[in-house]
């Protein structure tokens, strides 16, 4: 199991989940700024995806940069939660 | 001219770290995936507990220069976005993932093999740290509404006197509007104390695209365990109950995208507890 489930919020019913259409702006954000960065044999060096980033800031000015909260240290998971990692 | 290469959309691990995650990634395969190619599943050398969801593009729409220019496309963008976020999804909802930086790309299977093999043991790691939970969107707005009705007759003030005090008007009504936000901020963030383990900032969201009303002055995303989903999802909906001129928008779940690798210089949560 994991953290998807139908309990999760009155919102989305039955619906399943690829079906629903997610804003592009919410996406970018995980997905540009998001996500496990590996070399890839043909993915664009991190200054070319930085110039990327520029050329489409009018666009999408949303990317996490190194500004992590200093609130991460402040939560505290609940108990329990921490032993799963 | 038309070779294909492969594209890496997550690591896979069967729900509850059962041995082998074939079956669960062998799902999601028959799916669609990014060009339309069809998703299947890359295993290491080290085991079945860990695979890669994979499909192939071609080479010319991957190449370094030609990703640049999609990049900027913003209609490219999107489709491989979507098709990226809908394998994603659907393998999420049958396993445990570790997604992949949108557009991650090998020569074949082969290579995305090694790398998988390499960061094994990291991977298997955050895995098994992200297991259970899913990433919450949380977005605060304020309200840009117009000055209210228009400054008092400016009667005998001068031009200037009467352009000052409409600015105090409006600049007063700013002031408590962002208050107001601040106070659903800081619910949102008592709710994320209560039910999340992490955190992570989005920059704001501006420009184009950010079409939703309003002005958005918080865009953050938490961890939460399915246990505490509902209870967060509920907290945080109604950060801005009571707040004129402020919305919370919640979205989720989503997979893990925000939290593949731990907080910055963070210790392990119980050590930052025990300081």
């Amino acid at each position: 199991m994991n953290g998807y489930g139908p309990s999760h919020g009155p919102s989305y019913g039955s619906e399943p989940l690829a079906d629903r259409q997610v804003a592009l702006i919410d996406l970018l954000d995980r997905l540009l700024s998001g996500g496990v960065v590996l070399t890839g044999d043909v993915v664009l060096s991190i200054a070319d995806i930085d110039l990327v980033r520029i050329s489409l800031r009018a666009l999408v000015v949303s990317f996490r940069s190194g500004d992590e909260s200093p609130f991460a240290g402040a939560l505290t998971p609940r108990d329990g939660d921490a032993d799963a990692g | 001219m038309n070779e294909q290469v492969t594209y890496v959309y997550a690591v896979v691990r069967a729900a509850g770290g059962a041995a082998d995650a074939a079956d669960a990634a062998d799902a999601a395969a028959h799916l669609a995936g990014v060009g339309g190619g069809e998703v299947r599943t890359v295993p290491g050398t080290r085991g079945t507990a860990l695979v890669l969801a994979v499909s192939s593009v071609p080479e010319d729409d991957f190449r370094e220069d030609a990703l640049r220019r999609h990049f900027e496309d913003l209609d490219w963008l999107e489709s491989v976005a979507r098709a990226h976020h809908g394998v994603i999804e659907a393998l999420a909802a049958r396993a445990d993932v570790l997604p992949l930086r949108l557009a991650t790309v090998y020569l074949d299977d082969d290579r995305a093999r090694a790398v998988l093999d390499a960061s094994w043991d990291s991977f298997a790691e955050r895995m098994e740290h992200l297991a259970g939970h899913a990433e919450w969107g949380v977005k605060i707005y304020v309200e840009r509404r117009p000055a209210p009705a228009g400054p008092a007759p400016a009667g005998d003030l001068s031009p200037g006197r009467a352009y000052l005090r409409t600015r105090r008007t409006e600049r007063s009504v700013r002031e408590s509007v962002y208050r107001a936000a601040e106070e659903a901020a800081a619910r949102v963030e008592a709710a994320g104390r209560r039910h999340a383990a992490e955190r992570a900032r989005h920059r704001v969201q501006q420009g184009q695209l950010a079409d939703a009303p309003g002005e958005n002055v918080v865009n953050d995303a938490y961890l939460v365990h399915r246990d505490r989903a509902a209870a967060f999802h509920d907290e945080a909906s109604r950060a801005a109950e009571g707040l004129p001129g402020v919305r919370v928008e919640v979205t989720g779940p989503w997979a893990p995208y925000s939290f593949v690798t731990p907080p910055t210089g963070a210790a392990s949560p119980a050590e930052e507890h025990a300081t």
